[in-house]
Order: C-alpha cells, then sequence, then structure tokens
C-alpha cells in the first residue's frame, strides 16, 4: 500500500495565525495552490490564547510598517474573511508608573519616532489622563495613547483566515503531525507521522514553538524556548473601557495589561509567564502567576479589585533570545521560508506577516524589511 | 519526620467520615469546606437561631443527618478546620485557597476530595426566566432558610431528588402545583432487581410517591418538557409539558423547580490532573479511581462521596471512610484490613442501588437533541442551541472545547457545570457521532469566581 501524497506549490507547517493568513494571501492575492498543515488544531496555541492585543506602540520603530500593514489587515478582516474576528478599534494606551517617571522621555522619543513611521501617539500627563481615564491608580503619571489600535479575539482570528484560505481553495490539514521534512530534487518532502506525505516546490514553516526541529532539519537549529502566557477573565460588568491598557516598565513583573470586549468581560493576561513544554501541547497557568497578576492589576485599576475574575488559561508560546521573530528565507535552502518565534508579540502584526510572507514567496520580493529578522542570526551561516 | 499533612476537600457525608477517619490515626487533618457550618448540602445545617428539630429538616435521614453532625462536632480541635473557604486550584503542590480576601497555598502528602454533587440540568425554552430553580436549590431555601422558592411551585425533572424535594415541599405546607418526571413508570419496573439491593430505600421512595399522590398533587410520569411560560419582568407563570400520549399539559406556576439527578463537582480532579473516561450508563465522563478511591492522577489524591460519582449520602459516609483508610495505608500508617473489606462491601451495594437509580431515572439525553434553536443552552453567556449548532456547520468544530472557543458555550462563571452535560448532547446529535466522542470541557481554575482582591491587606 502506498501512501496518499498532497501536492500544491506551497506547502506550510504550522497553522497559527501567521501559517493560516500568509495561506490566505497565497490564495487570495497570488493564486497559489497551499497545503497548510496542523499539528492539532488551527489557532489552538499562541494564536488563540494570547491576549489578543491589536497594538502596534512599543514594537520596535523598525516593525511598525509591518504593524501598520497589519493594521489595515485587521480593520477589513470581518469583510476579507467573511466572518466576524471581534475587532474593536478602541485605543491603546501604555502607562508608566511614577517610580519609573525618566520613562516619561522615553515615551516622548519613541512617540516621535512613530511620528516618522506612521503612528501618532498622543502623550498624556497629570490631570488631562486623569480625567480621560479615571479608573488609573495614582501610581500612574503618564500614559501614551494610539487611537488607532485596539483589540481582537483571538480564539476566532486564525481559524477565521483558515476556513477562508479553505474557502479559497486551501487544503487544510489538522490533526497532522509532520515527523520529518526533507528536499529532495525540487520538492520538499514533508512526512506525517501516520505516512501521509506532503510535497511542494515551496516551504513555509510557522511553527511557532515548535519550529526548531523543523529548521533544524535543513541545517538551521534556533534556540526557542516555550513559554505560556498567565492570562485571566473577568465575569461581564457594563462596558466602560475603551483602550486595551499596559504598562511600560523594564521589570516583567510590572507588565499587568488589560482589555474589556464588547459583552463586557475584563480580559488580563501579563505581569508573569509560566514554563511550558511544546511536546506536551498543554501548559497550566502557575497559581502564584495568577495571584501576582492581579496584585498588579490592583496598583494599575485599583478600581478593578471589586470585580472577580471567573477562568484563567494559557497555552503554549515560542520565544527568541532576543524577543524577535525569525522571518524571512532560509540561509542554507532554496524554497524555504520562516516565519516563526514571535516571542509573545505576534498577534497584531499576524495578518501582516502573512501577507507579507505571501508576497516574498509568490513574487520573489517584498516591501517590508525583513533584515532585522533573519535566521542567520543564529546559525551563523552566511 | 513531620506528620503527614492530609488534606481533606469538603465536609459533607463523605468529608465528615474522612476527617474522622484520619484523625483516628492520631494525624491532625486540614478539613477546608466552602459552607458555614460542616454537614455538606444533603446535611446542610439552618443558621444558628433557627430551631426546627432534626425530623422536619432531613425526614427519614434525620439519624444519620445527626450522626454526621455529631460526629463531626465530637472531632473539635483533633481536627483544622477551615469554613467558609474555597479551593480554588489543585497545582504546583499545593492545595490553594480563597476565604474572603486570605489566601493561602497549603502543601499536601495526601489530599481527598469530597467535593459533592450539584443538579444535572437539561435546558428546556424557558429555564433562563427568574423563578427557576435547581431541585438542589429549592431545597437548599427550604432546608436552611425555611423558605419556599414561590407560592405554586412545578417540580420537573427526575431522579430521587424530584420526589424529595417536592414531598418536603408539601409536608412544610408549599403548595406543589405538579410533580412532572420524564422517566416512565416501566423504567422504574426494569430497575427493580438492582434497586433491591436497599429495600428500605426503596420503600422509602415508595413512601414519597404515595405522600405527593395522597396530598392530592398531580404526579405524571413520561412526561416531555415543552416550555416555562413568562417573562423576564413577572418571572414564571407556568409550564407546559406533553404527555406520553401526545397530549399537551399546563400546569399556572410561579416557579420551577427542575433537576435530572445529580453530577458530581469534579473540577478539582480536572484540575489535579486526574484522567477521566466516559460511563456509558449516565452517558458522562467521570474521574478514574479504584476501589477504595485512588485517583488515577499523577499526586496522592483520593476521592470519595458524590463527587466522585452519585451514589447517594449513605454511600458517601463509606467511601469516605475507605478513602481515608486507603491514603494513611499509602503513608505507611497501619490500618485495619478488615474494616477495609467490610467498607468495599458496602459501596458495592450502594453502587448496585445507584445503577438501579440510573436506570430507573435515565438522563433524558433525546430531549437535547431535539431542543429549538432559540433555546437558551448557556445561561451565563446567552448562548443558544441554533449558535452551538451553528457553530458547528460554519467552523467544523465537532467537540465541546473547540465548540466553547468559537461560540463562548460554557465560558462564563459556571464554566460549564450547569450547561456542559447537555451541551455535549446537543454538539453529538448535531455531529451525528456518539456522545462519548464530544468530549467534557476542560476545567480551568478557579473553579468558582475569585475576587481580584484576593491578597489584599483586609
Amino acid at each position: 500500500m502506498t501512501n496518499p501524497v498532497t501536492h500544491s506549490d506551497v506547502l506550510i507547517i504550522g497553522g497559527g495565525l501567521m501559517g493560516s493568513s500568509a495561506a490566505f494571501f497565497l490564495r487570495h492575492a497570488h493564486g497559489k495552490s497551499v497545503t497548510l498543515i496542523e499539528s492539532d488544531l488551527v489557532g489552538r496555541q499562541a494564536s488563540g490564547t494570547n491576549f489578543g492585543n491589536v497594538r502596534r506602540q512599543g514594537r520596535p520603530i523598525h516593525q511598525l510598517h509591518l504593524a501598520n500593514r497589519s493594521l489595515e489587515i485587521w480593520r477589513k478582516a470581518n469583510k476579507l474573511l467573511g466572518s466576524d474576528v471581534e475587532y474593536l478599534q478602541s485605543g491603546h494606551i501604555r502607562v508608566c508608573y511614577r517610580e519609573r517617571s525618566e520613562n516619561i522621555a522615553k515615551m516622548e522619543e519613541y512617540a516621535a519616532d512613530a511620528r516618522q513611521n506612521g503612528l501618532d501617539l498622543e502623550i498624556l500627563t497629570g490631570n488631562t489622563l486623569r480625567d480621560r481615564f479615571p479608573f488609573f491608580g495614582t501610581d500612574v503619571v503618564a500614559g501614551s495613547y494610539s487611537a488607532l489600535d485596539g483589540h481582537a479575539n483571538p480564539r476566532l482570528a486564525a481559524p477565521a483566515f483558515a476556513r477562508a484560505a479553505q474557502k479559497l481553495g486551501a487544503q487544510v490539514f489538522e490533526n497532522t503531525r509532520i515527523s520529518h521534512v526533507t528536499k529532495a530534487g525540487t520538492d520538499f518532502i514533508a512526512t506525517a507521522k501516520d505516512g501521509r506525505v506532503f510535497k511542494a516546490p515551496i516551504l513555509l514553516i510557522t511553527a511557532g514553538a515548535w519550529a526548531g526541529e523543523l529548521s533544524a532539519q535543513f541545517g538551521e537549529p534556533v534556540k526557542l524556548t516555550a513559554r505560556s502566557p498567565t492570562m485571566s477573565v473577568t465575569e461581564p460588568v457594563p462596558y466602560a473601557i475603551a483602550p486595551a491598557v499596559g504598562v511600560m516598565t523594564p521589570l516583567e513583573v510590572e507588565t499587568v495589561y488589560f482589555r474589556q470586549v464588547a459583552r463586557g468581560n475584563i480580559v488580563l493576561g501579563g505581569s508573569t509567564r509560566g514554563p511550558a513544554v511544546a511536546e506536551t501541547y498543554r501548559s497550566f497557568v502557575k497559581p502564584q502567576n495568577t495571584l501576582t497578576q492581579l496584585q498588579q492589576l490592583r496598583r494599575l485599576a485599583p478600581a478593578l479589585a471589586r470585580l472577580n475574575i471567573i477562568r484563567v488559561w494559557t497555552g503554549i508560546e515560542g520565544y527568541m533570545d532576543d524577543s524577535l521573530p525569525v522571518m524571512g528565507p532560509s540561509g542554507t535552502t532554496s524554497g524555504l521560508f520562516y516565519a516563526f518565534g514571535f516571542s509573545g508579540s505576534g498577534f497584531q502584526i499576524g495578518p501582516g506577516v502573512g501577507q507579507t510572507m505571501a508576497e516574498l514567496i509568490a513574487t520573489g520580493a517584498t516591501g517590508i524589511d525583513l533584515s532585522h529578522y533573519r535566521v542567520e542570526r543564529f546559525t551563523g551561516v552566511k | 519526620m513531620a506528620e503527614p499533612r492530609v488534606i481533606i476537600v469538603g465536609a459533607g457525608p463523605a468529608g465528615v467520615r474522612a476527617a474522622e477517619t484520619v484523625a483516628a490515626a492520631g494525624l491532625t487533618p486540614i478539613v477546608i469546606d466552602e459552607g458555614r457550618r460542616a454537614g455538606g448540602q444533603i446535611y446542610r445545617r439552618q443558621p444558628d437561631n433557627f430551631r426546627r428539630p432534626y425530623g422536619d429538616l432531613y425526614g427519614t435521614e434525620a439519624e444519620r443527618a445527626k450522626a454526621v453532625h455529631d460526629g463531626f462536632d465530637a472531632l473539635g480541635d483533633s481536627i483544622d478546620y477551615r469554613a467558609e473557604t474555597l479551593v480554588w486550584n489543585i497545582a504546583d503542590g499545593h492545595v490553594w485557597t480563597a476565604s474572603g480576601k486570605a489566601q493561602e497555598a497549603l502543601p499536601y502528602d495526601a489530599l481527598i476530595l469530597c467535593t459533592g454533587a450539584t443538579d444535572r440540568l437539561m435546558p428546556m425554552a424557558g429555564w433562563d426566566l427568574p423563578g427557576t430553580y435547581s431541585l438542589g436549590g429549592s431545597q437548599v431555601a427550604l432546608k436552611a432558610q425555611a423558605v419556599s422558592i414561590g407560592s405554586q411551585v412545578v417540580f420537573l425533572g427526575t431522579g430521587p431528588l424530584l420526589y424529595l424535594v417536592a414531598s418536603q415541599y408539601i409536608k412544610a405546607g408549599a403548595r406543589v402545583a405538579a410533580v412532572l418526571d420524564t422517566s416512565s413508570f416501566t423504567a422504574r419496573i426494569t430497575a427493580l432487581p438492582d434497586l433491591l439491593a436497599l429495600p428500605s430505600v426503596l420503600w422509602n421512595g415508595i413512601a414519597l410517591t404515595r405522600a405527593i399522590k395522597a396530598a392530592g398533587v398531580p404526579l405524571l410520569t413520561g412526561v416531555t418538557p415543552v416550555a416555562i411560560q413568562g417573562d423576564a419582568k413577572t418571572g414564571v407563570t407556568g409550564v407546559t409539558v406533553r404527555l406520553g400520549n401526545g397530549e399537551e399539559r399546563h400546569f399556572a406556576a410561579d416557579a420551577v423547580a427542575m433537576g435530572y439527578h445529580l453530577r458530581p463537582e469534579t473540577q478539582l480532579a480536572d484540575l489535579a490532573r486526574c484522567i477521566f473516561a466516559f460511563d456509558d450508563l449516565t452517558r458522562q465522563y467521570l474521574p478514574v479511581r479504584d476501589g477504595d478511591g485512588r485517583a488515577d492522577a499523577p499526586i496522592p489524591l483520593y476521592l470519595a462521596g458524590d463527587g466522585a460519582k452519585v451514589l447517594g449520602a449513605r454511600s458517601a459516609e463509606a467511601s469516605g471512610r475507605l478513602a481515608a483508610l486507603a491514603a494513611l495505608r499509602d503513608l505507611g500508617l497501619p490500618v485495619d484490613k478488615g474494616a477495609m473489606i467490610m467498607l468495599r462491601r458496602e459501596v458495592g451495594r450502594y453502587g448496585r442501588f445507584a445503577r438501579g437509580l440510573a436506570k430507573a431515572f435515565p438522563w433524558p439525553h433525546s430531549h437535547a437533541a431535539a431542543l429549538a434553536d432559540d433555546t437558551i443552552l448557556c445561561r451565563c453567556e446567552c448562548v443558544t442551541v441554533g449558535d452551538v449548532r451553528r457553530t458547528m456547520d460554519v467552523t467544523g468544530a465537532a467537540e465541546t472545547n473547540r465548540a466553547k472557543a468559537f461560540s463562548r458555550i460554557g465560558m462564563g462563571r459556571c464554566q460549564g457545570r450547569y450547561c456542559g452535560h447537555a451541551a455535549a448532547e446537543v454538539i453529538a446529535a448535531h455531529g451525528d457521532f456518539p456522545v462519548a466522542d464530544a468530549g467534557r470541557l476542560r476545567g480551568q481554575a478557579p473553579v468558582k469566581p475569585l475576587p481580584i482582591a484576593i491578597g489584599e491587606p483586609e
């Protein structure tokens, strides 16, 4: 008996937001035949369990071009995909605490650079800040407000891209674990654990925390650390907080963030992350991390202390040592591309990454500067 | 060497007997109770200034209730009792508790979960109206606070609790409009051989039925619920059911008590990463444990009482003792092996009776499949049956956790404890696959809402 073989122009391994949106744009904009392979369910890990921030500010300045491109996609996502991803352009504010008031100058400096790169930020302090956002605690002294950022529902986004890609003719295989991938002649050959074979002249690896074992098969081992975010949600309360809120601080423990969804629940995350083992496909929130997160939340927005959280959750994210993704062509193998290791900051840029990778694959070039994301910075291969 | 630390969660009949057993071995167990006073739900005690006698409160079970209360009270300082304390998570080698704003993380050498049960509910049109209560909730209102849930109450569902609570309401002088059982009378005949495992309990059940009829209350079996009528402002105004012959009957009422037997509170076992297996007879996933209550889990975990599997309060006392003896034995302490053998036999007898109850009062799963699209399935998140079916059609979700991610079913404050079983039935029926394949909603901490103020100085 021979194993079934699936052929296509492009094979994508990893059905998170990057892989799903790349599959969508390869069909939608470039008419390439696409096979998307997911070892579990589409968007189940980092892409589906993150905070849902559609946030440009705070990203490296060199990433804003990509973030702006992604924002345009978020704004028309419902129409483009034919399903609601609950994108809400309700603003995003990043604040700093009194003890670190030196950050106000950094905020202003960042805002000046951001303005040159298409991101308008408004710096608010004192009573102006408090009048507009009365829920902040007394430790909060300044905020950087972006009116055109917001949030969306991560549980819905990646699956919506994958379904839309499927409607346009992409083949999507869930619960398909690739055990071995190689290049023979002009084709990449990926073999699933159950023996199914997938062939294509182009391979895109978007496998998040699981990508390292695949890139290693092409002589490009990279260090990926699996971590799991600490997420919580409150019971629904009347909708009152428009912007997504975050903290600018060098201390990870202070980096709590929250947003209120249209139906009223307040989603919170950050402050701590837990360890994870990618191989197990299941991660758990550490109770102490939840307690620490709630403590930080009370400092940021004391009024929220009157609410209850009703659920916590987490997923598995892949982190690079420099917190920047690997994105672009392989350094060793022609026809091979990567987009993984988004280090807990991939949701907003996800659709832009998909569009950019599709463009790069289909046309051989992209207007987005990918020089910061080259895999060679880890492998040393020139 | 320090004394081994045994933590018991729950202080109903299972928890109290487990605590006694551990204390009798010379250890000081920590007993964590969500309740204000020990007794659990079935033997819930009335507030301090209430003075109703045991016979009024617990009927035929008055002696057992008193024995459990007295047993607990006699423990005094030989246990470390934490009332009004929630265990919100079990992880990282600790039991995580919350009481008001105070929190603690307690290490343990053995952990015995006696978490009890809550009502198993089947959605129906109008079950989201004010005035709709669970059977358990309506019993608590009467038992603890001496109040009725309404001035004219319909009891609807199936299971022994349906008859027990209805007769307690009648006895207390409340007006009961009807007792409506979805199970057929013939199911009871079929179940008789198993029910004869406990003749006295069976006899008590028959006596309850007679008392209801003697009071002139309509008692119908084999009904199919049609709708609870009313509106959001005035609440419940009546209940309509369909009889076996197709005839519809309406009963005016301002409150409905509904329930379809009970379901174990297994969220803590789930958070402790216990393995679950599907139980064909009752159509639900249950934590896996051995005959003594040792859980199939990566930690020294023991399960007893209705929180592991619904076998009733009498069984809970025996399984609480047995799980405690198993824990003591595993800790290397001397235990009475003869006592363990006797307890195993006793638990086995209750198991046979419980099988009989499950056959006599089956979970009416076909009702879930027949629910109209506009019926609310998840009351916490206002997700309708149609929302779930459409989600499956559009997204291809073919399992409850995936349906949850896309439709919010079971995502609210009860985390699917009340809609999860019905949701699995709706999903299985719509997808045309066995309900076991619909899976079970994964538990997440906190098992009940946790204040953001947790850990704040008082």
